[in-house]
């Protein structure tokens, strides 16, 4: 039982990352028809906005202390961030500690720039393509952005820390009435989970509850008689656009104290995505996310112990396995609607 | 000649010719010069650019003839591989059947897959081919360790069995060494050097087998591009449902077309490692199905000698582009006024050495965006332009003549 709560809880974090991805890319797909392949190069950059931002943050000057010494009996020479200089010490501290909850606020304009940008400046000419086209100027695309990372950053790993009031896990089986010590799980990762619950009702009550939604999804069911009322719908699309940039791009900065970003990561998260949405429904943003956490669970399930003394490999395949069992039982998917990619 | 029109048997008669002399075209500057890094007829290299040549091929006919666009060919060519590495340690040294068997077990691998994914189209079917590719790579990598050599990979080795008599190419070879792949007695790895005034040609018999193979492959791709199934698969990309409309069930064309693709890589993995005897899970991965796709889209999809092209060049500014360096570049712009070297050495030096990707990837992107049919249509645009040109000369000769 502690085990099953446990795995369930393992599966939430990797799964919001899917689902945020996935809807992304549902989004892109229900508005504008396309297939972004370059999806997952979006999430990695949202992580290196993290990166650049606490970077930018640590920005430092040398200081020669007089009242510390060094090995060699000189004064000692401390770095000292330019922030702390302006806000004082203890709070230039926390600001550097908490950079990448700030990296929110960084990504969002950011990550909404470089969505319209993309769209207007590329995409926008491949509606009328074949989607084998998008696909492959899209997979074009992201190599071009992970190998300009790559030049910037460099190809390892860069460790960014969550901030120190979240280091440290939670036992979430004395809330339940277990033992203690029966289910421990990071603080970091629920506080993903709940961000990126929070993201999602976001961007689900965005389309259902404001004008601009409405509009966007009308357009999604019928774009032309949207546009013949009158009604720039390749604007709004645009927007959409930038807003599915953003969620990729969130889900990419809040995922680097999960795992310490580097230029592949997007890649690597990109293959499984596509298969959530697949699995999820094409076009269906219920399902993308449906399908995020459903996977994502599964895939913890599935690295169970006793599990895999089953099915060796299990844990490797299964989401793989799941969705070719979905895509050939139920070929819309989860909660595909008719007529969207039917052929 | 062998069946095809005339047209046809100049292109095969062409591309014979200048895969045979490769070894001298492909070396145009003398040893010791400054551009001799250029040069690409080292053995190595150009066993790279057949055997992705064969498997590019095999890829355009799936992809060039039906538009079934597959994301998972690497799978094929890993498991092709796996056969032929398993087949130089159990049966012989020898390559034939290795080559023969990586064939055939990509070929039932491809009917599996085949047989399930295609029971979908359009990006179904890429992601469903993907996902199996991933699987397969992850399973080799992982549970399969006993049978692929999990991430240090599949080698022969000393202790091999090798069951086959001696003269063909069984046992261990005297000496203590492991033995080099080899077809009866010709190491796959011999070559003979001919220097002639500055230049060296390296003629290596590895080269050799492939480029024949490859030419024979190229051969039976021609022939199925122009043959009545060719016709029927080209019918299901430009219209699927009509077809099953009137009547014809295109699933086994379909599955045909995709256990061929599959065969060729197959085959291209068991070359592979009769060139050299090593296999590992991450030929497996979907950036390698990535890297097929981008060699046939840059060579021309559907075209009959753009998938070799796209692989050749690929291969070759893999190789050329990672050795340039900044000292490189130094000296080339020499002649410019001090700062300005070095600002064109900043601007390019993104581009070389180990950013060489960026530049395949752009390249790529403005190939999808500017020219879809790849560097074949480049060259027939380009030619019709000289050709319109021609044209008005000489009509404008033949008003004057008038």
């Amino acid at each position: 039982m502690d085990q099953i709560i446990l795995q369930v809880l393992n599966g939430l974090d990797k799964g919001s990352a899917y689902a945020l991805i996935a809807l992304g890319l549902t989004l892109i797909f229900g508005t504008l028809g396309v297939v972004n392949f370059a999806h997952g190069a979006l999430f990695m950059l949202g992580a290196f906005c993290a990166v650049t931002l606490s970077r930018i943050l640590t920005l430092s000057h040398t200081v020669i202390d007089e009242s510390k010494k060094d090995f060699l009996g000189n004064p000692l020479k401390v770095e000292v961030p330019y922030i702390q200089d302006w806000f004082g010490e203890a709070a230039g501290a926390t600001i550097i500690d908490w950079a990448v909850p700030l990296s929110i606020l960084f990504a969002i304009p950011i990550m909404i720039l470089i969505g319209v940008v993309m769209e207007r400046g590329l995409i926008k000419h491949f509606y009328k393509r074949p989607h084998a086209d998008q696909i492959l100027v899209t997979f074009g695309l992201a190599i071009v952005i992970q190998e300009i990372v790559k030049y910037y950053f460099g190809a390892n790993q860069i460790p960014t820390p969550a901030p120190e009031a979240f280091i440290g896990s939670f036992d979430f089986g004395m809330l339940i009435g277990r033992d203690p010590g029966a289910i421990i799980y990071p603080y970091w990762r629920i506080v993903y989970f709940l961000f990126s619950a929070v993201l999602i009702i976001a961007v689900f009550a965005f389309l259902q509850f404001t004008t601009f939604g409405m509009v966007v999804r009308a357009g999604m069911a019928d774009r032309e008689t949207v546009g013949l009322l009158g009604i720039n719908i390749d604007r709004r699309f645009t927007i959409m656009f930038g807003i599915a940039a953003a969620v990729a791009g969130l889900a990419g900065v809040m995922y680097t104290p999960i795992n310490s970003p580097n230029y592949h990561m997007g890649m690597d998260f990109l293959v499984i995505s596509f298969v959530v949405v697949v699995v999820g429904g094409m076009g269906s943003l219920g399902g993308a996310v449906l399908a995020g956490f459903v996977l994502g669970i599964l895939e913890s399930f599935a690295s169970l112990q006793a599990v895999i003394e089953a099915l060796p490999g299990i844990n490797q395949v299964v989401i793989y396995l799941v969705a070719i069992i979905i895509l050939l039982t139920r070929p819309r998917g989860l909660l595909g609607r008719k007529g969207v990619m039917e052929d | 000649m062998f069946g095809l029109d005339k047209k046809d048997t100049g292109l095969l008669l062409i591309v014979a010719a200048l895969v045979a002399f490769a070894p001298i075209l492909l070396n145009p500057f003398p040893e010791g010069s400054a551009l001799a890094q250029f040069n690409a007829g080292y053995p190595d290299l150009m066993q790279r650019f057949v055997i992705f040549g064969i498997f590019a091929i095999g890829f355009n006919i799936l992809f060039g003839l039906t538009g079934y666009l597959s994301f998972g060919h690497a799978a094929f060519l890993g498991v092709g591989s796996y056969a032929g590495v398993w087949m130089l340690k159990l049966l012989t040294i020898n390559v034939i059947p290795a080559i023969i068997m990586s064939t055939v077990v990509a070929g039932l691998f491809s009917i599996l897959i085949g047989y399930i994914s295609l029971r979908r189209s359009g990006i179904y079917f890429s992601i469903l081919t993907l996902a199996f590719a991933q699987m397969s790579f992850a399973l080799a990598a992982s549970v399969l360790t006993p049978i692929t050599g999990g991430e240090t990979g599949l080698q022969t080795g000393l202790n091999d069995p090798r069951i086959f008599p001696e003269f063909l190419g069984g046992g261990a070879t005297s000496g203590g060494n492991i033995p080099a792949p080899e077809l009866f007695g010709l190491e796959m790895r011999a070559s003979y050097e001919l220097s002639v005034g500055g230049w060296l040609w390296t003629f290596n018999a590895g080269y050799y087998v492939c480029a024949i193979i490859m030419l024979v492959a190229f051969y039976i791709s021609i022939r199925i591009f122009r043959s009545p199934f060719g016709m029927m698969l080209r019918a299901i990309k430009s219209n699927q449902r009509r077809l099953n409309y009137t009547g014809l069930n295109t699933k086994p064309y379909m599955l045909a077309c995709f256990v061929i693709s599959g065969m060729y890589a197959g085959l291209a993995g068991g070359l592979m490692v009769s060139m050299d005897p090593l296999a590992g899970a991450e030929r497996m991965q979907w950036t390698a199905s990535g890297e097929v796709v981008l060699m046939t889209i840059l060579g021309g999809v559907g075209t009959l000698i753009g998938p070799v092209l796209g692989a050749g060049m690929i291969k070759y500014f893999e190789n050329i582009f990672s050795k340039i360096n900044d000292n490189l570049l130094h000296q080339w712009f020499a002649f410019m006024p001090d700062g300005m070297e070095d600002f064109v050495v900043a601007i390019i030096h993104p581009f070389i050495g180990k950013g060489w990707h960026l530049t395949l990837g752009l390249m790529f992107m403005l190939v999808v965006i500017f020219l879809p049919g790849g560097l074949v249509e480049g060259g027939q645009r380009l030619g019709s332009v000289f050709k319109r040109k021609k044209k008005a000369d000489s009509s404008i000769h033949s008003s004057t003549a008038n």
